[in-house]
């Protein structure tokens, strides 16, 4: 019996990407499509930087927001980091935001992973959950800065109000999605409950867990900055503030770069946790 | 006298938003330890209904089942299932779905490297020892359908359960996974119990064919033994009269059920 050598049971997949990846011409474009056109797209942004930061300098009007020019922005920002300062600006939001992911996480993960397994949980929330999904996280401010005793708590409560429910609603469409079957394989083996948890619903929907994070990332990151113009005294949304109040633009644009840097990071993160815990449907 | 396994008048009656369906009735059947019986009948008649209750998957609403005396209300690895398809875990390689089961089963009874060496044996098996890291979706049909023999194998079940295992197959790799499970059922001696819908492959594989009639009220209609010599050879057996008359009789059954669900033909 030597059913390995049928040739039928070949996978079709391997030969044809052998065949994709040869040729100096396919490495040429594959080059073009991992460097060369991310690139073009970087340049092309700090060309248009450049030109307006030109703009507003040559015009005696404006002249006094140069700081804005990318010359100034990146001195600023070189200066930021030599002296250590920037590590000091963003490590709170890092902080502020991190705390707020992870209480969103720990409570929306278990309310999704319900209403995506329990009819009566999904028809129950609904409505509500519609509903205060609606609610701008930054309209929760004034009730946020009562309920809280300090700004950082009320910060990481808008926050965590504004990333859970991407997580809840991803959570709950991963496990919806999830093959029936493999809950009747793992009742086949004997499992309960917990087990079913952990061998079949939780690694079933790693990676729709990590899409509704980085979401969440997306969204948190937007709230974040304008959360931190109230009350606090650090953070990267209170540099900002201090940094226009100071008339310091060069700061003030070497921040938003930052924001900007930090919040792909963030992303990039994410999407590695997605593509790590995903697996492909089978045919 | 109840023998190794028994289905005893089981019957179900399924709740559907257009009221009661009766699927099975007085479904009866004894089948002797190491026995090889398929079940074979039109679509829809209730076959995996039937394999379903003996794995505790669903519950009949009358009769029951007996394995060795024991009545079974339960699902349980001592009656593994091999599913027809997609029923690998598409995040675990091929080693990690059979190690899971082996894990499952025999925790507490071996050692880790014990269950390590198992779970490579039966993977042997079905000679998918090559393919061990990899993934689901990185192996053909058959392939799948081999990991999903291993992995119901390594649970050294007391009855292995087959719902149309090669169904979706081509029929090349079909033949060589029918060859394999003859080999593998010769030198274990398991008692199986599968489902197909090729009357060639019920004759080469069985001991006995249990025919099914028409839902709805489904029922055996009709237990034929297969008295041909073992191991069988598939391109002698195409002359042999006992494999010809065997593949006769069920193609008459099946035929006969048509005719009478055929309302002109009353
Ligand atoms: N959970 C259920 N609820 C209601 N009706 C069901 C349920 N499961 C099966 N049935 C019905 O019972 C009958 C038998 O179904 P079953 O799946 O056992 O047929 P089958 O013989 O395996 O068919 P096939 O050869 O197509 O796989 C069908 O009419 C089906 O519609
Ligand atoms: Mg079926």
């Amino acid at each position: 019996m030597s059913i390995g050598e049928a040739t039928s049971e070949q996978t079709p997949d391997s030969t044809r990407m052998r065949w994709r990846r040869s040729g100096g011409a396919a490495l040429v474009v594959r080059g073009l499509h991992r460097a060369v056109y991310p690139l073009l797209g970087v340049a092309v942004l700090l060309a248009l930087w450049w030109y307006g930061g030109h703009l507003i300098a040559s015009d005696p009007a404006t002249e006094s927001f140069a700081g804005f020019g990318p010359g100034p922005t990146f001195a600023s920002l070189a200066d930021l980091i030599r002296s250590g300062q920037l590590w000091g600006i963003a490590y709170p939001s890092l902080h502020r935001i991190g705390l707020g992911l992870l209480w969103a996480t720990v409570l929306g993960v278990p309310i999704g992973v319900s209403i995506g397994y329990f009819r009566v949980a999904q028809e129950t929330t609904h409505i509500p959950f519609q509903f205060l999904r609606m609610i701008s996280p930054l309209a929760w401010m004034p009730i946020a800065v009562l309920a809280f005793a300090s700004w950082d708590g009320a910060i990481v409560f808008l926050i965590i109000v504004a990333a859970i429910w991407p997580i809840i609603f991803s959570t709950a469409h991963g496990v919806k999605r999830i093959d029936p079957l493999w809950f009747r394989v793992a009742r086949n083996l004997g499992a309960g409950g917990g087990q079913m948890l952990r061998r079949i619903i939780l690694p079933a929907i790693g990676q729709d867990v990590f899409a509704g994070i980085r979401l969440a990332v997306g969204v948190a990151w937007i709230v974040l900055v304008p959360a931190e113009y109230l009350g606090v005294t650090s953070g990267l949304g209170y540099a900002i503030n201090d940094a226009r109040d100071t008339l310091a633009y060069n700061d003030l644009a070497a921040i938003v770069v930052v924001i900007g840097v930090l919040g792909y990071a963030l992303d990039r993160i994410c999407l590695f946790l997605i593509q790590h815990f995903s697996w492909r449907v089978e045919l | 006298m109840s023998g190794f396994l028994s289905l005893d008048r089981m019957g179900i009656v399924f709740e559907t938003r257009n009221g009661p369906y009766r699927a099975l009735q007085d479904v009866d059947l004894r089948i002797a330890q190491g026995e090889f019986v398929t079940v074979i009948g039109h679509s829809g008649c209730g076959k995996s209904t039937v394999l379903n209750i003996v794995a505790g998957l669903l519950r009949a609403t009358e009769g029951g089942v007996l394995l060795e005396n024991r009545e079974v209300n339960s699902p349980g690895p001592e009656r593994a299932v091999v599913f027809q398809n997609h029923s690998l875990l598409p995040w675990l390689t091929v080693y990690d779905n059979v190690r899971l089961a082996v894990d499952k089963v025999f925790r507490k009874t071996k050692s880790k490297i014990e269950r390590d060496e198992w779970t490579r044996h039966n993977l042997r098996l079905v000679q998918m020892n090559n393919a061990a890291d990899k993934r689901p979706s990185e192996i053909s049909g058959g392939m799948k359908q081999r990991v999903g023999i291993a992995r119901a194998l390594a649970m050294e079940p007391k009855v292995l359960l087959m719902d149309e295992p090669f169904g979706a197959l081509d029929a090349l790799t079909r033949a060589h996974l029918q060859d394999a499970l003859m080999t593998i059922h010769a030198d274990l001696g398991n008692t199986v119990i599968m489902i197909t819908h090729d009357v060639d492959e019920a004759v080469l594989l069985s001991d006995r064919i249990v025919m099914m009639t028409n839902g709805p009220a489904a029922t055996v209609g009709k237990v034929l033994s297969v008295s041909l010599a073992r191991p069988r050879k598939r391109l002698s057996l195409a002359d042999d009269t006992e494999y010809n008359r065997c593949r006769a009789d069920v193609m008459k059954f099946l035929y006969r059920q048509t005719e009478t669900d055929d309302p002109r033909a009353a």
